[in-house]
């Protein structure tokens, strides 16, 4: 295959029909503050394990909300539960719960991840 | 959406289009892209449809491609604009017909800001006659090319030796049609059929015996967006844009795809080398392309202008299989002569698109 420089970029359309949001909602469930989440990536500044692996709980809960569970597995496995961004986040979100539900639930369900 | 519905949409998006003595501006790109195109819409309109059409040789580009990469500044673009405006005048023409969709979609943003803000066209004046002591009126009427191809499309049709019909089954050719993103999409009551549904290529497709294809990514850009093939880096995004529709249009095996911009069928047509290449993957029959026309192209086929002049030996992907099924004479051993019967040598042959 040639290399021209550049890839194709794959799409990130996200199709609501076939992505599984169960997870979305099981994650809702068992940490509620998880709703409260904006988006701003505080958490994701102060993350230790984002300093060494890249790891990005901002990212986690944009992949867990359009349903792109194989990827949010993949991610949450990296983090240490240590806990730091639950101290940074400004709306209060128990962000640590919510790392560790989304691994609790997928190892109990694990036809989440297709 | 059910045609009806569409039709209703196409009737509240009509627009006036000249019906003679048109000013034609040229595109910078188009010449060397697709170079018989330009020639046979002169030929169409003077010989065929027998209208006036006069060009002027010291027109320039529009600066459309530095305009929308950010390189030419605003006010730049509209003194260049007004200059074309000027020799339009100079030659006692006041019907505007670019060849260019981003020329079109330009010159509809030029003069809809003066409209919105007259003090910026008196600025524009100014510079304008700082610069090279020209004066301008502005356009009487402002139409794409393939809107005056449109509006004779069944002139068009009346006078073709052939029709966009397979010869041997007796169906219509399966047409994807794609309009460039800023023929309506920026202006979309000054496009026939508006945005959403544009009825130009449809109708020309419909007047011409073919039957137009309705995918889901019909209305998806081609991908060219300018900065995202002029960065090299960026051309990932727009070579996906142009997969997306690929894969849309894929399943409805569409014949031929005919498009009315200059960025599209260059895109359209050779990407699909570039993801045969890539990624090993091809949209036609038996590894062979969609091939891919402009509408002047087809039109030109259709009238029995000679393939070769009509330079559809430089499409990468090949043409002959919608010749072929439409019946339309050609040598193949003209494919590669100059026009004074030079031979112009062989391209390269793509290791995966089958040519
Ligand atoms: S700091 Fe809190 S609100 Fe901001 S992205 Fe992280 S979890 Fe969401
Ligand atoms: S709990 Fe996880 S996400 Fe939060 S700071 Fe620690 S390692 Fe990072």
């Amino acid at each position: 295959m040639k290399n021209f420089g550049f890839y194709i970029q794959p799409d990130s359309q996200i199709d609501f029909d076939n992505n599984n949001r169960n997870l979305a909602a099981l994650v809702s469930q068992r940490e509620p503050s998880f709703d409260w989440c904006i988006g701003c990536g505080t958490c994701t500044a102060t993350c230790t394990a984002g300093n060494f692996t890249g790891f990005n709980f901002r990212k986690v809960a944009l992949l867990v909300h359009r349903g792109e569970n194989e990827q949010a597995l993949q991610e949450v496995e990296k983090c240490m539960l240590c806990g730091k961004c639950n101290l940074a986040c400004p709306r209060g979100v128990n962000t640590r719960n919510v790392v560790a539900s989304i691994q609790k639930i997928f190892s109990r369900y694990q036809n989440l991840v297709y | 959406m059910i045609k009806e519905g569409k039709k209703l949409i196409w009737q509240d998006y009509q627009k006036e289009i000249a019906g003679d003595h048109f000013f034609y501006v040229r595109s910078c790109i188009r010449q060397t892209f697709f170079p018989g195109s330009e020639w046979a819409f002169i030929k169409i309109l003077k010989e065929f449809l027998h209208k006036d059409l006069y060009e002027n040789p010291a027109h320039t580009t529009c600066t459309g491609i530095g305009y929308h990469t950010d390189v030419v500044p605003f006010d730049t673009t509209m003194t260049v604009a007004a200059r074309q405006f000027a020799l339009m005048t100079e030659a006692g023409y006041e019907n505007l017909i670019p060849s260019c969709i981003t020329s079109f979609g330009l010159y509809t943003e030029i003069l809809e800001t003066w409209r919105e803000f007259p003090e910026v066209e008196a600025r524009v004046r100014e510079f304008l006659w700082k610069a090279t002591r020209r004066e301008f009126k502005k356009p009487k009427n402002l139409a794409h090319a393939s809107d005056v191809i449109f509006k004779f499309r069944n002139q068009i049709a009346a006078q073709a030796k052939y029709r966009l019909v397979n010869k041997l089954t007796g169906e219509p050719l399966r047409v994807v049609e794609h309009i460039g993103c800023h023929y309506a999409k920026m202006f979309p009551s000054k496009g026939v059929g508006g945005a959403e549904y544009p009825y130009v290529l449809t109708g020309m497709v419909e007047s011409w015996g073919g039957q137009v294809i309705d995918y889901p990514e019909r209305r998806h850009c081609c991908g060219f967006g300018f900065r995202q093939y002029l960065v090299q880096a960026n051309r990932g995004f727009s070579i996906a844009c142009s997969k997306k529709k690929f894969d849309s249009m894929e399943p409805y095996k569409p014949d031929m795809i005919i498009t009315n911009c200059p960025g599209c069928p260059m895109f359209l047509d050779r990407w699909q080398y570039v993801i045969g290449e890539m990624e090993g993957k091809t949209y036609g029959p038996d590894g062979h392309g969609i091939p891919v026309f402009t509408y002047e192209e087809v039109a030109g086929l259709l009238l029995g202008l000679d393939p070769w002049r009509l330079g559809l030996q430089v499409h990468q992907v090949s043409c002959e299989s919608v010749l072929d099924k439409i019946g339309i004479e050609y040598d193949p051993d003209e494919k590669y002569k100059s026009l004074d019967g030079k031979d112009l040598g062989r391209p390269e042959v793509p290791s995966v698109l089958k040519v």
